[in-house]
């Protein structure tokens, strides 16, 4: 392969989903042999600009190069051909299949399976041995963690002979030991050859593991940089269009009493597994506690079992009363009615009815308060009034509450989730991935509101993957780490490093 | 992001659906040799051309008013409700025991007592694969279709072996007292002086069919339970964080479902037969499918879409009679309706909220 | 009860369980790739229909078992159509497609025989007939006064049509074509994880299309069965529930080839008691209720499906139409 011709190329990428433009004439060109990062916030674009370079989507305009021949893509099928392989930040596995039925699927030999699994379990030791790829070929996928899960991706698309393989936010679902270990394949991979695509928000995977580097903003390519010529600070601005705000303006808290105290917090899901050993924690007026961790390592169940709809065992009190864990007066009506609020880690899935009129949703959870009944039935403008008074104070725009709630932008449907809780005057506010997928100047407003909600003397459990998030506004920190804490420190007395290392279960 | 304004989701859609159905009914009346235009005329005549028509037409409507809500209901709730038809069966099995063996003063009683019955039979029937599904996980389509099959089992059981008079042939109950008589679409008219044929079913059940739809929509819109079957139906993970319990709603759901649905019987098996036969139901159960499906699960579109189809059912019945064009042909209807309103829903939207995209961009 | 009666019902569950069978394999290919079809039934009867009248016609029962299998392709081209091209809800597709053919075959049987929904009586090549094995008896008195062993040969091996050898060969053909083959790989893949299939090149909406064609085909010989080798004709109706207790079957064979075979012939063989209340009787002492044996296959369908008795889990994609996402 001649190192003179790109081994991918694009030109003029545009793309639009119905009125959303996700891709504006993005053109991007990557050399064989070398790992190029693409990074950008939560919905800039990233993964649309490689669902195209896979044949997922179909850009509206635009050209694909690859190693310098022009090459249509308009399946998956065409991009395989083309030698690119892909590992989406969902897995694509069949769960019920073993690893070998998962490697050969799509990319078998004949018509029979028995001489394609035997060349694939060939195949796979030879790769094995090649990138350090072990994997058992006969487990089931749905006995195998997610790294091994994601090893069974990158083989599958070895297995294709795929010279460049794309990667989607491969991290998000690792702890750091295993996101080490991913790289150190990667690196294996640009030895022998092969081009990398790598899509991340994470500034420090694009540091540590890029040659160059592309940063896309609201669907844009800003700018494309060798990664050496440029620094964390540099490719931040080009992310967000301005300098960020790493902390947020705040007094020190007033502590008060301890409004949520949790003694051997216990939780087990439905399929028997674990997820919360045995946590302790509490939660003080005046103060936020911030939740640290590698997503699903017990964070969704903790405020799941706080916030009513999850069943646990152990002993959890507010305000010095104990509350129920299970059973009748377990869930989320009863928690709202002790002065707990919870601002859900998924707004789409839990935080609102998406086919929900703004007022709709405004009283979801709420919607046994007698302000909104007249008799027995609901009285619907007495919540729209409500609403609009709401919608206000929190600037969510368009100030519409007949609007029903998809047609919000994601900043502005988290003002309404956050305006629902927060005007409770809650005793303790449950909070997960506040500004997840949300635009900055609306991440601004709702650190301010967490905060001020704080200086009232309010008790807040703030759940984040975020660890800048949790650094700016946390006042305490506790690390998560496979259904335990592994710790807990003052913010002012920790650092990245050391909260980053308790995030891997290693105890410091 | 809504593609399209509200008003063409809710009349253009189903107005385009229907119409589909319609040309489609209509070739297929081509295509056995008969004449489409003079089937509509005939049956327009048949069904809405006299007091009689009128009578017949609005006793088919009443029937598919209750299955029509009852599937509506069970739709808020993302609960598809195939079993309407087992339902009004135990419902008739109620009516039938209701009239039978209590001794009631007066036709006002009976009926009250009737629709107690009949609702709570059906409740029963429908309760059951809402627990099942609830607790057990078991797909309430599939235990539905099969609570259709073991109700037609029970009536069968029911009439042949317990409740056939002694020396009768006939698997039907006796005939009800004379005291639980509804008085029909005539005798109400009468006493206000509009002459109304005295031969058609139609009776006071359709009062009773028509406060059922404005009820309907005051528990769905108005109600806080309505607020929370939506919810559910809309989403159960969000329905949850809210404090919403997927199994009270999937119960009481299901059982309001399945009381209206038992509540049919009233209608034909209290108000027109006066006596409980084997195949009472005539497939009504299902043909709520259809009128949800055309009448988007509102309660004002299940009224429009039960009077069109109890037309549909008088017409076709004319037609059977004075041409070759057999009864099935409303069976045929109603599977368009079905396909078209709510399988190939999206046959219609894609190319609609394509034009009004266009539109939309054109004015920007 | 003697041993020839216990043949006799035997043999009568072989003739019951076929159309079940097919019908069952049908729903297998079809909700293994991911597609729910609760319209078994009307397909079964639309090419019961088709099978029946094109035979009567053309007085060749291999003409009128390709009209019934075309009739039954049609309406899963609908199916398709709906559930795959339009992303529609499968079950409501299902539910139409029955009543298209409950209400069509009347129509078009009035229109062409007017014989009240009836096709004419089939005779000769118009049916398929009983194949006789070599040496078998063929009149009930020889077989009564033979040998047990004759009498398996002869009256329950021996003088069953062609197309119950083929529903039955068609056990193993499906289990080896699902668990052996790429097809089968890749169709057990789209019923688990489409985007897993998509992403991998294949298309999944090829594969959910060759899935629901193999299912109409399969309903397309129940069909046929049914009018021209069960009955000698068609009549309104005459699917009368099949394609439900098939369904009923796939969930208790938990969309096993092999279970298939075993439930579709439990739930023949209650359909072949239903016929006969007197071997039961005299078999266990205590008179049963015909409706209750009817009944049966929908009521242990309900008790597995509610995992009472081991968990009946479906393909994880079932019912879902396919929508690409990243």
């Amino acid at each position: 392969m001649s190192t003179a011709e790109p081994a991918i190329e694009l030109k003029g990428i545009s793309k639009a989903f119905g009125p959303v433009q996700a891709n504006k004439d993005i053109s991007i060109r990557v050399m064989p042999g070398t790992i190029h990062g693409i990074i950008g916030e939560n919905g800039a674009g990233k993964s649309t600009l490689m669902s195209i370079l896979y044949g997922f989507y179909k850009a509206d305009k635009g050209e694909i190069f690859i190693s310098g021949k022009k090459t249509e893509i308009p399946d998956s099928q065409a991009a395989i051909s083309a030698g690119i392989g892909m590992v989406f930040q969902h897995f694509k596995l069949v769960e019920n299949f073993t690893v070998l039925e998962n490697i050969i699927l799509g990319a078998e030999d004949g018509w029979l399976l028995k001489p394609s699994l035997a060349k694939a379990r060939k195949s796979l030791i030879d790769l094995a041995a090649e990138y350090e790829l072990n994997v058992d070929p006969d487990a089931l996928i749905e006995e195998i963690g997610v790294g091994m899960q994601q090893r069974v991706e990158i083989l599958k698309a070895l297995y294709r002979q795929a010279d460049i393989l794309i990667l989607d936010e491969p991290t998000g679902v690792l702890t750091p030991s295993e996101a080490d270990q991913l790289f150190r394949i990667l690196g294996r991979l640009r030895e022998e050859g092969k081009t990398i695509i790598l899509i991340t928000h994470k500034l420090r995977e694009i540091m540590e593991t890029t040659d160059t580097v592309s940063v896309m903003r609201r669907g844009e390519m800003t700018a494309t940089v060798k990664t050496a010529d440029t620094s964390p600070e540099e490719l931040a601005e080009l992310m967000v269009g301005r300098k960020v705000l790493l902390r947020v303006d705040k007094k020190p808290p007033q502590v008060g009493e301890v409004v949520l105290n949790v003694e051997n917090l216990r939780v087990v899901d439905e399929q028997g597994v674990e997820r919360l050993k045995s946590i302790s924690l509490n939660v003080r007026a005046g103060e936020i506690l911030g939740i640290a961790g590698v997503a699903g390592n017990g964070q969704s169940e903790l405020l799941e079992v706080l916030g009513g709809y999850a069943d646990g065992t152990g002993t959890v009190t507010l305000n010095g009363e104990t509350i129920d864990l299970t059973g009748k007066h377990s869930d989320g009506k009863s928690r709202r009615a002790r002065g707990i609020a919870h601002v859900p880690e998924d707004r789409q899935r839990e935080g609102l009815i998406m086919d929900y009129t703004a007022w709709e949703n405004t009283a979801f959870g709420y919607h046994h308060d007698p302000a909104y009944q007249s008799g027995i039935l609901i009285n619907n403008a007495a919540i729209r009034k409500d609403t609009e008074e709401k919608m206000e104070r929190f600037d969510v725009r368009p100030p519409n509450p007949r609007l029903t709630a998809k047609n919000f932008s994601g900043g502005n449907q988290q003002k309404i989730v956050l305006a629902r809780e927060i005007e409770r005057n809650p005793d303790l506010l449950l909070i997960g991935q506040p500004t997840r997928g949300v635009d900055i100047g609306a991440i601004e407003f709702i650190h301010k509101q967490i905060v001020a909600l704080r200086d009232q003397g309010k008790a807040i459990l703030l759940v984040s993957v975020e660890l800048e998030e949790i650094l700016s506004l946390a006042d305490r920190v506790a690390v998560m780490f496979d259904g335990n804490i592994m710790g807990e420190r003052a913010v002012g007395d920790t650092d990245e490093k050391e909260l980053g290392l308790l995030m891997a279960g290693v105890e410091t | 992001m809504d593609v399209m304004p509200k008003w063409a989701e809710v009349i253009l859609v189903p107005l385009i659906s229907l119409l589909l159905a319609a040309i489609l009914s209509g070739l297929v009346i081509l295509a056995i040799g008969e004449d489409p235009i003079a089937a509509v005329k005939l049956m327009v005549k048949g069904a809405l051309g006299s007091t009689y028509g009128w009578g017949y037409t609005l006793y088919y409507a009443t029937n598919f008013m209750f299955t029509g809500l009852a599937v509506s209901v069970a739709f808020h709730a993302r609960l598809f409700n195939i079993g309407g038809e087992g339902q009004a069966m135990m419902g008739g099995l109620g009516v039938a025991l209701a009239c039978l063996f209590i001794p009631w003063p007066h036709w006002t009683l009976a009926l009250l007592g009737a629709i107690v019955l009949a609702g709570a039979f059906g409740a029963i029937w429908a309760a059951i694969p809402a627990y099942l599904q609830a607790k057990r996980g078991s797909h309430i389509v599939i235990t539905t279709i099969m609570f259709n099959f073991i109700a037609a089992a029970v009536l069968n059981y029911m009439l042949v072996n317990v409740l056939r008079p002694q020396g009768s042939m006939d698997p039907a109950t006796a005939r009800f007292p004379e005291v639980v008589h509804l008085p029909t679409l005539h005798d109400i008219l009468g006493m206000v002086g509009i002459s109304f044929s005295k031969a058609a079913p139609a009776n006071v059940s359709l009062l009773v069919a028509m406060i059922a739809c404005i009820l309907v929509w005051l528990l769905i819109w108005r109600t806080k339970l309505g607020y929370e079957i939506r919810a559910y139906g809309h989403s159960e993970s969000a329905a949850k964080y809210a404090g919403i319990s997927p199994v009270k709603i999937t119960m009481i759901a299901m059982i309001i479902s399945g009381g209206l649905a038992g509540m049919m019987a009233i209608n034909n098996v209290m108000g027109e037969a006066e006596r409980l036969v084997l195949n009472a139901t005539e497939g009504a159960g299902f043909i709520g499918i259809a009128v949800a499906l055309m009448g988007r699960s509102h309660p004002l579109g299940v009224f429009v879409a039960a009077i069109l189809f109890g037309f549909l059912y008088q017409g076709g019945a004319e037609l059977a009679l004075w041409t070759s064009i057999p009864r099935e042909l409303i069976v045929v209807i109603q599977a368009l309706v079905i396909l078209f309103t709510g399988a190939l829903d999206n046959m219609v939207r894609m190319p609609l909220e394509r034009i009004f995209l266009a539109l939309r961009k054109g004015n920007v | 009860m003697d041993f020839f009666t216990l043949i006799q019902v035997l043999d009568a569950t072989v003739r019951l369980a076929i159309p079940l069978l097919l019908a069952c394999l049908a729903g297998l290919f079809s909700e293994r790739a991911g597609i729910f079809d609760i319209g078994l039934e009307g397909k079964m009867l639309a090419a019961a229909f088709f099978s029946a009248a094109i035979a009567s016609m053309t007085g060749s029962v291999w003409i009128g078992l390709l009209a019934g299998i075309g009739a039954s392709l049609f309406l899963s081209g609908i199916h398709g159509l709906a559930s795959i091209t339009f992303r529609g809800n499968q079950l409501i597709s299902g539910v139409a497609i029955n009543f298209l053919a409950a209400g069509m075959t009347v129509l078009i049987a009035q229109s062409w025989f007017s014989q009240g929904g009836r096709t004419p009586s089939l005779t000769g090549a118009a049916r398929f007939n009983p194949i006789n094995f070599p040496g078998a008896l063929t009149t009930t008195n020889e077989v009564k006064a033979a040998s047990p062993l004759m009498q398996v040969y002869s009256e329950l091996l021996s003088g069953h049509s062609l197309l119950v050898y083929v529903a039955l060969l068609l056990v193993p053909l499906s289990w080896w074509a699902l668990y052996r083959t790429r097809f089968g790989l890749r169709l057990r893949a789209v019923g688990e994880n489409p985007a897993a299939v998509d992403t991998a090149g294949v298309s999944v909406v090829g594969l959910r299309y060759a899935a629901v064609a193999i299912c109409g085909i399969l309903c397309g010989i129940a069909g046929a069965y049914l009018s021209t080798a069960l009955q000698a004709g068609f009549v309104k109706d005459m699917s009368a529930g099949r394609g439900f207790i098939a369904l009923a079957a796939l969930i208790f064979a938990k969309w096993r080839p092999w279970h298939a075979l075993y439930a579709t012939f439990l739930f023949g063989l209650f359909q072949a008691l239903e016929l006969r209340p007197d071997v039961i009787e005299s078999v266990i002492g205590i008179k049963i209720q015909s409706q209750f044996l009817g009944a049966l296959p929908y009521i242990m369908t309900v008790v597995i499906l509610a995992g009472f008795v081991g968990k009946a889990i479906p393909p994880r994609a079932g019912g879902e139409p396919y929508v690409k996402e990243r």
